[in-house]
């Protein structure tokens, strides 16, 4: 589908110029990029199970969000999160190894590409039912006010998922009950097969926001500055304000919904066209442009990372796998099996 | 020991705890300022303020969602559904993440969390207010489920589920908020798994909880009267089922009844039949009867709501037929 393409964020460029923090962003955008690359290679392999969502092309609404949150921070996402949970410190071998269905992984095999969780990331977790995250990101949201801290709530989620009553049920009660939270809707436009405007009356998602009178954005999903810039605006207001806010960040999956999906809903022209914004490169670009980038460096960078990537595929196949005996713990808090 | 109804016994147990630690709050709609539908939450928002006696906009999915990541965030949330009915609305928020949260994330989180609803009928509200659903709830691994039939075990229950660490399904019933009974005061502990036998007898077992269990002690009265000795077990612990008094039970009598205010079909008491089929076929000397709701949804004329849900004459006819007295 067509998108209104926007104007070229030139202030985010400005605000940013400090060589080690751009670094970093083009550091964990290729993490993430690396680290799907090799999932996608070892789903192929059968190293992988169940449903398998990749966040190729989505770096820059992932980085550039997570970026600017605390390690206390709580970040709630959906079963597109791999590239959220390493953003949010993850160690990219719990990620592969949860994967693998590893004893090691961050829910112990028992969760999977859909269920990565971290309690002392803050990463509060991957969850499989469209919109399901939002409300329960509320409640962290409450705990917080309730326990009179200043951390900050995000929660992301998918274009689809703004049609669903908890999207709307969420947005209610955060504007109401002053919740320190940022609504992040990665719109990459479709929900599986079906594109924006085959599912939502509302096309630009941030406007959905107007009718809970709450601060909203639209911004360009593909340009990890702006919307780190516009992140730090909305994060400052929950956490000093706090105010909630919706982000909409629009960008496109140049994968399909998830490893299954032979992606015949869309033109072969409309992907390699937003892959001509590729973020990473984008960011390359531009750091090359003021002189804090080389192409050797991108090369040496790209290395490291792809060696940080195989090495957490090492770690999982070098995993044990869950006993089974241990089938039923977990179920309940405190006790065994019930 | 006070003798009080059932609201006011878990309206204590809810004051108690919520002075005993600070991290207890309660939300849900109309609970405030209202003091509930069912006048449980009475004066808690005057004594406790807005912040911990939170009044929601009417919306279920938010209520017990807010309450989930509020559990996982180190405080101990009480929601209250209006009434089970309402819950439905809200069943993604209770299968799908509490139940399930802690196992699919390799317990790396805690769902310490209390949904107190009530069930019932009998009050001529028709097909959508008078369902009891606490079997659709004692399915999922994950979730515990009690529903106490008495003032005492009501408030017992009530503190222990607010102290677990798992999501509690709290069942209440409509029909029993002004009955009443002695609550012991002060730190009064009932045990989540452990049923017991509430009237001793020797000819035949009945099991019943919630609203049923005072229907099924009404009945051991009459039957009594007959010349039959009833034992009656309270199944106020669903899951985890405490079978060990049904089944010692059992052994004594060879019969047993199940008694359940829901429908029959894949219920409450086809578990406990099940189950009682598995540990003690030999010690039975006829089937196990179950006595359930009519199998349609609740109607609103009086005679017609009166026949769709059990009452002492099931019992008491059951009973009889189940031992060759009719
Ligand atoms: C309640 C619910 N309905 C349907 C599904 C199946 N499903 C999984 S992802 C998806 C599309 C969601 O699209 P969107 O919210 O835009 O997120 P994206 O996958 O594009 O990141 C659907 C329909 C589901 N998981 N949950
Ligand atoms: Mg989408």
């Amino acid at each position: 589908m067509k998108v209104e393409q926007r104007p070229a964020d030139s202030k985010s460029k400005e605000a940013f110029t400090d060589k080690a923090s751009l670094l970093n962003l083009y550091r964990e955008m290729l993490l993430i990029r690396r680290f799907e690359e090799k999932t996608a290679e070892m789903y192929q392999a059968a190293k992988i199970g169940g449903f398998c969502h990749l966040n190729i092309g989505e770096e820059a609404t992932i980085v550039g969000t997570i970026s600017a949150l605390r390690p206390t921070d709580y970040v709630y996402s959906t079963y597109r999160e791999h590239g959220h949970a390493i953003a949010k410190g993850i160690d990219p071998r719990a990620v592969m190894a949860e994967l693998f269905g590893k004893e090691t992984g961050t829910s112990h095999g028992r969760g999977g590409s859909m269920h990565l969780f971290s309690a002392d990331r803050r990463f509060y977790g991957g969850y499989a039912i469209v919109g399901q995250a939002l409300p329960i990101a509320c409640g962290s949201a409450y705990a917080i006010n309730y326990k009179g801290t200043d951390d900050v709530v995000m929660s992301s989620f998918g274009d689809g998922a703004t049609n669903i009553g908890a999207f709307h049920e969420s947005l209610n009660v955060a504007k109401l009950w002053h919740l320190p939270i940022v609504f992040v809707c990665v719109n990459n436009l479709y929900g599986m097969g079906t594109a924006v405007n085959r599912a939502s009356a509302v096309t630009e998602i941030w406007k959905k926001a107007c009718a809970y009178d709450m601060t909203s954005e639209r911004v360009d999903g593909m340009d990890v500055l702006a919307v780190r810039r516009i992140t730090d605006q909305l994060v400052a207001q929950a956490r000093e304000e706090h105010e909630p806010s919706l982000l909409e960040c629009v960008t496109y999956r140049y994968r399909g919904h998830s490893m299954s999906d032979p992606d015949t809903y869309r033109g072969k022209d409309e992907i390699k066209e937003w892959q001509t914004r590729d973020p990473i490169l984008s960011l390359g670009e531009h750091m090359k442009k003021q002189k804090m980038l080389t192409n050797e460096e991108i090369e040496r960078i790209d290395e490291e990372i792809t060696a940080q990537v195989e090495d957490a595929v090492k770690f999982a196949e070098e995993s044990p796998e869950p006993d089974p005996k241990d089938l039923y713990r977990d179920v309940y808090a405190g006790e065994g099996a019930a | 020991m006070a003798v009080l109804a059932m609201r006011d016994a878990l309206n204590q147990a809810l004051r108690e705890e919520m002075k005993r630690d600070e991290s207890v709050f309660l939300l849900g709609e109309d609970i405030g300022l209202y003091d509930g539908s069912f006048k449980v939450t009475r004066g808690l928002m005057k004594e406790f303020g807005e912040k911990r006696v939170l009044d929601t906009p009417i919306a279920e999915e938010i209520i017990i969602g807010t309450a989930i990541g509020a559990a996982m965030s180190g405080l101990r949330p009480v929601a209250e559904m209006m009434t089970v009915n309402f819950i439905m609305v809200a069943m993604d928020q209770v299968v799908n993440a509490a139940a399930h949260i802690r196992y699919m994330f390799g317990g790396g989180t805690k769902v310490p969390l209390v949904i107190r609803t009530p069930g019932g009928g009998g009050h001529q509200l028709g097909a959508q207010h008078s369902h009891s659903h606490e079997n659709w709830f004692a399915h999922v691994p994950g979730l515990k489920v009690v529903a106490p039939g008495t003032p005492a075990d009501a408030k017992g229950m009530l503190k222990s589920a607010i102290r677990d660490d798992n999501p509690v399904m709290f069942i209440e019933n409509e029909g029993t908020y002004a009955v009443k009974g002695e609550v012991p005061d002060g730190e009064h502990l009932v045990p989540l798994d452990k049923n017991e036998v509430k009237r001793a007898g020797d000819d035949i077992t009945i099991c019943a909880h919630s609203r049923m269990l005072i229907v099924a002690m009404d009945a051991a009265s009459e039957l009594e009267k007959e010349g039959i000795s009833a034992e009656i077990v309270d199944m106020r612990a669903l899951r985890p089922l405490d079978m060990a008094p049904v089944i010692e039970s059992v052994k004594k009598t060879s019969r047993l009844i199940t008694v359940e205010e829901g429908w029959r079909s894949y219920g409450v008491g086809s578990e406990i039949a099940s189950r009682v089929y598995e540990e003690a076929f030999d010690y039975l000397d006829a089937p196990v009867a179950r006595i359930g709701a009519a199998e349609v949804p609740a109607p609103y004329n009086k005679r017609l709501e009166k026949i769709a849900f059990p009452g002492k004459a099931d019992v008491v006819v059951t009973a009889k037929a189940l031992l060759g007295k009719n």
